[in-house]
């Protein structure tokens, strides 16, 4: 049931390099290799730049048959397979491996179709997620999901990673914003998932590809769901004397049946680099910023404004801006966009830490983290989507000075070891990767590690798809120690646990 | 009970997994009717209930499976708030458990969303006995694989769902049904341009050329709404809507077989001698009566969806459409990897 690794190559490396390089001319001639030593350095790493490796060898597929004979040459020689989108990938997902090939899906990147009346996209992997909000603009339509790499980053990728945004309360995960998902498992066999109907037959193996961090197979075509674009959209950015009150408007706005597009926070150390950096007038003081956005049908909007606007007040926000144009509504988002670059001003590096937390528990939790700050002696920021409890500390360190990331990491683990104590999550939407292994073992017991594994082989039997990554083997889980909390199961949940 | 009920059925599925011995899982047994014909020593959820945690302010609902659906709607809409995707009762007693199994949902589901998108989290009884929990209580969560939304409707055949963490949402203030006058394709053709619209639809539903058309909303939404799309305003539709929901319309005759048939919202008719009722803006359409299995499935392929014998009819022969061979391998894959005895609700999906 669990193994470490069945990759089992057939031959020494040097010469299994040879081979596979062999076999791919031969099943597919026309495929485009990367070998050299210059080539395959942009691919050494994805946005977990901390960590990073040289692929065996790199190939850039054209079509879904590429896909399929890369893949099947790859099974045959028992050689890991490493998928990579655009790379913009925080936990290290698309990092590739020594002994491996990296699966490059950036020239698979046509958008197949757009149908406006059932409000679907067909694309392939390497379409940019924003270039389907593009296309599908000029039906008054938009793609949902919108990560802060969005600009960049791909819909395989998104797949991957069951991407989130700023927007996620309202519109749903990646997961929610599907339709249908094809991809090559590692018999090389055509998975159609999901379906043009609501629904498809069977068990929801979409569900499961989703979020698999390039585990059970390589995507090569997407469909999406369109979503109408809203008629009228309202920004607030207001400021609070401390981050429980603003914490508490956010409960109180969700509690009257209001569910905002976004819902942001920063706390004091943003709002100070911010200022800094942009200028923007807030109140000395402020130890809070909530960004809201309402939106939809014009009256629903207008409506959700005022709600939000007399919530924001009655708790106690010092100041409330409403952006009366495109252009201030563009400028409120710059605090919030802009935060991760004023941020930078800090220190020279900062690592972001993502975990989802009970949305109630954010003033403890943050309260927290400063608590553990100061115990390692170094600076974090927080910038969050208060909405839906996925925090996102920054730590702030230098590089340059020996132990200093280590030690950020070692913070940060402290961190999600702490999401999971008040029943949250070790990840909300950056994935796994390589970089929170270790916590996995503290969110799930060992029969779900094996349960995870076993999902696994059902659709990789030999462990080829990027192996190592996502979910830790037990035996490292157990080198680790018997950290596991179980979240949920601590008595009485329902109390803060300070 | 509570405190046992859990370690109790753990050891009762690994005595009948060590026997070969098949479990038929049953909460309120209001869906029995669905799928394979239950087998085996029947397994009872449905004193295993309550609500173990409900915040409002989190739009975030914890609940055994056994409780019974009518239980946990009430506790939401004492606070306003409801499950989004509208499940079917179908009867008294429809247990949470079984709504999850099943994956069922309501009119409302074109337009927020079905029984899977709004499971955060579920702990289940695998085959082994082994009690396991996967995703959480909390909105976004992405470590380890999606498990939870996999159970929404596996029937119970990779695991004995025991609790499920659910996102719920506000129920809109406001509603109302307009009625329309159209064929089958001038009806789909509206309730897709509509849908393309940001308008608070909630429902539609066509049958014997009348367009049913759901707003649910803020008050001031729904009525410019209305104003947008015209129509005449139906009284009293909400007992209509959960009659429909609940197949108690008389379109739904009892002793006639009941065909579910689900393509993509926008294809176009399917021609039968049979009368149809259409919900989900074209994406979901029922058929009672007599229909050739093969031609009724080749026809759902062929418009890209899959065809459901739902209710009734020969139930010896495939109840759902048959999977393409890729697709049965991962299937079968995945039912030994959760149940390597075949003990839970052995058939009740496919032939595993």
């Amino acid at each position: 049931m669990q193994t470490t690794t069945r990759i089992a190559p057939d031959l020494p490396a040097p010469a299994l390099r040879q081979a596979l390089l062999a076999t791919l001319r031969t099943v597919s001639p026309q495929l485009h290799v990367v070998v050299d030593e210059e080539g395959l350095r942009p691919f050494e790493t994805d946005a977990f730049i901390s960590h990073r490796e040289t692929p065996m060898l790199a190939v850039l597929p054209e079509s879904e048959e590429q896909v399929r004979a890369v893949v099947r040459a790859c099974a045959r020689h028992g050689v890991p397979v490493v998928t990579r989108g655009a790379g913009t990938g925080i936990s290290g997902g698309a990092i590739p491996r020594q002994d491996g090939v990296l699966l490059v899906m950036s020239k698979m990147r046509r958008v197949v179709e757009v149908d406006p009346l059932l409000r679907a996209a067909v694309v392939e992997p390497g379409v940019r997620n924003l270039k389907v909000s593009e296309v599908a603009a000029p039906h008054s339509l938009f793609y949902a999901p919108d990560p802060s790499s969005q600009l960049i980053c791909s819909i395989g990728g998104n797949v991957a990673e069951n991407s989130g945004g700023v927007h996620c309360l309202k519109y749903g995960l990646t997961t929610h914003n599907l339709m249908a998902v094809r991809a090559i498992d590692a018999d090389g066999d055509i998975l159609e998932m999901g379906s043009r109907a609501l629904d498809a037959a069977g068990l929801d193996l979409m569900a499961l590809i989703t979020g698999s961090e390039g585990n059970l197979g390589v995507v090569t075509r997407v469909t999406v769901k369109l979503t109408p674009l809203p008629e009228r959209t309202e920004t607030l950015l207001a400021a609070f004397g401390s981050v429980r009150s603003a914490a508490e408007a956010v409960g109180e706005i969700i509690g009257a049946g209001v569910i905002p597009a976004a819902l942001e926070m920063m706390d004091r150390v943003v709002i100070e680099a911010c200022e800094r950096f942009m200028a923007m007038g807030f109140p000395v003081g402020a130890e809070a910023l909530l960004l809201a956005e309402v939106d939809g049908g014009f009256e629903e909007a207008g409506e959700a404004l005022a709600q939000v606007r007399a919530i924001l007040e009655r708790n106690g926000a010092s100041e409330i801006r409403v952006a009366v144009s495109e252009v201030e509504r563009a400028g409120l988002w710059r605090a919030r966009k802009g935060a991760f670059a004023a941020l930078a001003t800090i220190l020279p590096d900062f690592y972001t830490i993502d975990g989802t937390i009970p949305r109630r528990c954010l003033p403890d939790v943050l309260e927290r983290i400063v608590e553990l700050a100061a115990e390692y002696g170094m600076t974090v920021g927080n910038v969050f989507h208060a909405g839906d409890g996925n925090i996102h500390p920054c730590i702030f360190y230098d590089a340059m000075k020996p132990g200093e990331l280590e030690r950020s990491e070692e913070f940060g683990g402290r961190i999600l070891e702490l999401c999971v104590e008040v029943g949250g999550t070790i990840t909300g939407e950056h994935g796994v990767g390589l970089e929170k292994l270790k916590q996995m073992c503290v969110q799930f017991r060992d029969p779900e590690i094996a349960a995870f594994h076993d999902v696994k082989h059902a659709f990789d039997p030999r462990d080829i798809m990027n192996p190592g990554k996502a979910v830790p083997t037990l035996k490292r889980c157990a080198e680790w120690g018997g950290t596991h909390v179980r979240a949920g199961q601590v008595p009485r949940p329902d109390i803060p646990r300070f | 009970m509570a405190d046992d009920f859990i370690p109790g059925l753990c050891a009762r599925v690994a005595d009948a997994a060590a026997r070969k011995a098949p479990l038929a899982i049953q909460g309120g047994g209001s869906k029995a009717f669905y799928g394979g014909t239950p087998e085996g020593e029947p397994v009872e959820v449905a004193g295993y209930s309550g609500i173990v945690v409900y915040e409002p302010k989190e739009l975030v609902l914890t609940v055994r499976a056994g409780t019974r659906l009518e239980t946990v709607e009430a506790a939401l809409d004492a606070e306003r708030q409801m499950l989004p995707f509208e499940p079917p009762h179908f009867a008294a007693g429809a247990t949470i458990g079984g709504t999850v199994a099943c994956g069922l949902s309501g009119p409302r589901r074109p337009y927020t969303g079905a029984v899977r998108d709004f499971v955060l989290g579920t702990r289940i009884v695998n085959g082994k006995g082994e009690d396991l929990s996967f995703g959480g209580r909390v909105i976004k969560n992405v470590a380890g694989y999606d498990v939870s939304r996999l159970m929404a409707g596996a029937l119970g055949t990779l695991g004995i769902v025991t609790e499920v963490s659910f996102k719920v949402l506000p129920r809109p203030p406001s509603e109302l049904t307009l009625a329309f006058e159209y064929s089958e394709a001038a009806a789909t053709q509206a309730a897709n341009r509509w849908a393309g619209q940001p308008l608070p639809l909630s429902g539609t539903a066509w049958e014997q050329g009348v367009l049913r058309v759901r707003l649910s909303g803020a008050a001031s939404a729904v009525s410019a709404a209305r104003g947008k799309m015209g129509g005449a305003e139906v009284p009293d539709a909400a007992s209509w809507w959960r009659d429909l929901r609940d197949h108690r319309l008389p379109f739904f005759v009892a002793d006639r077989p009941l065909w579910r048939v689900s393509v993509p919202q926008t294809a176009e008719a399917i021609a039968l001698p049979h009368s149809q009722l259409i919900e989900w803006g074209g994406g979901l359409r029922w058929v009672s009566g007599e229909v050739d299995a093969l031609s009724i499935r080749s026809t759902a392929e062929r418009l890209g969806g899959h065809a459901t014998l739902f209710r009734g009819g020969n139930r010896s022969v495939d109840v759902f459409q048959p999977l393409q061979p890729a697709l049965l391998k991962i299937h079968r894959r995945l039912k030994d990897a959760f149940d390597p005895a075949g003990i839970l609700n052995p058939r009740r999906m496919y032939d595993f």
